[in-house]
């Protein structure tokens, strides 16, 4: 941690921008990491039955970078929601990604950072990487952070590629049953995991509002259904968990 | 405006510009801005984490119950079961989403043999 030498010192620890990206790279071969690889199986899978193109399969990925904001989006498309509806709906799903932002940028940043690299690395902000880099980063030179972070993030950007690429084109050849079971892993990764990483009362009966809201406005309202959807459910499971728990956090896991 | 309005090859990525990243990246943008720490327990932190916990949980009610592609040749009430006790086995494996992810495919993928 101390110069600015471009070798690697006594110790064996790397010193330049270009080890800590490597490092970085190492670093997403890892569980959250291949949790990622397994979702985005499930993705290729929803995306392609759903009908769109490979091109936008992975145009979507690595333009968002969220899979429930990609989830979200898919399911806007095939009920055909306008522009703006399709916008708010995801909108609403991305905004956890700020506190995840707003939780990063400080570990990242020293006072020689420009602000663009920091907007730069900002997009590839989601669970995984999030996940992965705040474990490791007390392990990084602090000047060093933004580098080791790209690394984690291409690395699991290419990674996610390659997978999402080779089920698309491999899809083609399966069996139906094979196509089904794939498709159904994105409901039940996402099932799973909701439930995983609710943190409090609000998220659990939100969760449950969703599931039976979401198929009842589809039938009502198309078009808007996963937006009323949100709000409806979203709001309605904040005011009961206010109501029922007036102390408010979960307190770990239930009894 | 909506994702099949036009019939240009440009018109999808658009569509995904503006509703996916546009809508995505703002909110990345804001939490750079704001820079400093955000208080997790805030309410409303609390009712943003809700309503999007409600929206991907309708896309997935959606999914089971208007599926597309193969696994809609499956009854609705084979899907239901197999997420039921995909669901289940999750809780009571201490949350491993693996066995979740296995019983739902069993039951699933048991059911398309016998049809």
């Amino acid at each position: 941690m101390t110069g600015a030498r471009d070798s690697e010192s006594e110790d064996g620890e790397p010193h330049s921008a270009a080890q800590w990206w490597l490092r970085g790279v190492g670093a997403a071969v890892s569980l959250p990491g291949l949790l990622l690889m397994s979702a985005s199986v499930g993705y290729a899978a929803l995306s392609r039955e759903s009908g769109i193109s490979l091109a936008l399969t992975l145009f979507m990925m690595n333009f968002i970078w969220a899979l429930p904001a990609q989830v979200v989006l898919i399911g806007a498309m095939l009920s055909g929601a306008s522009l703006p509806a399709a916008a708010i709906a995801v909108s609403l799903s991305s905004v956890r990604l700020m506190p995840m932002v707003v939780a990063i940028v400080p570990e990242m940043r020293v006072p020689a950072t420009r602000n663009w690299v920091l907007y730069f690395l900002s997009h590839f902000v989601a669970v995984t990487s999030w996940v992965v880099s705040m474990q490791r980063f007390h392990e990084v030179p602090r000047g060093r952070r933004t580098a080791y972070y790209l690394g984690i993030a291409l690395a699991l950007l290419t990674g996610a590629n390659i997978v999402i690429a080779g089920v698309y084109l491999a899809a083609a050849q399966l069996p139906q049953a094979v196509a089904a079971g794939l498709f159904f892993l994105m409901p039940m990764y996402f099932l799973t995991s909701l439930w995983g990483s609710a943190r409090e009362h609000a998220s659990l009966f939100a969760m449950v509002f969703g599931l039976v809201l979401g198929p009842v406005f589809h039938l009502i309202i198309p078009g808007i259904d996963l937006l009323a959807a949100g709000l409806v459910g979203g709001i309605g499971a904040y005011l009961l968990h206010r109501h029922t728990s007036p102390g408010g956090v979960k307190e770990g896991r239930a009894p | 405006m909506t994702f099949d309005a036009y019939d240009t090859w440009w018109w999808p990525y658009l569509f995904v510009l503006v509703a996916g990243w546009l809508a995505s990246d703002i909110w990345r943008f804001i939490g750079v801005a704001i820079g400093g720490r955000l208080d997790e327990k805030s309410e409303g932190l609390v009712l943003a984490r809700a309503v999007a916990t409600a929206l991907v949980a309708a896309v997935i009610g959606k999914l089971i119950v208007f599926p597309s592609g193969a696994v809609a040749e499956t009854s609705l009430l084979v899907r239901i079961a197999a997420a039921a006790f995909g669901f289940g086995a999750y809780l009571a494996s201490g949350k491993r989403v693996i066995a979740g992810i296995v019983v739902s495919e069993a039951i699933l993928l048991t059911s398309m043999q016998l049809a």
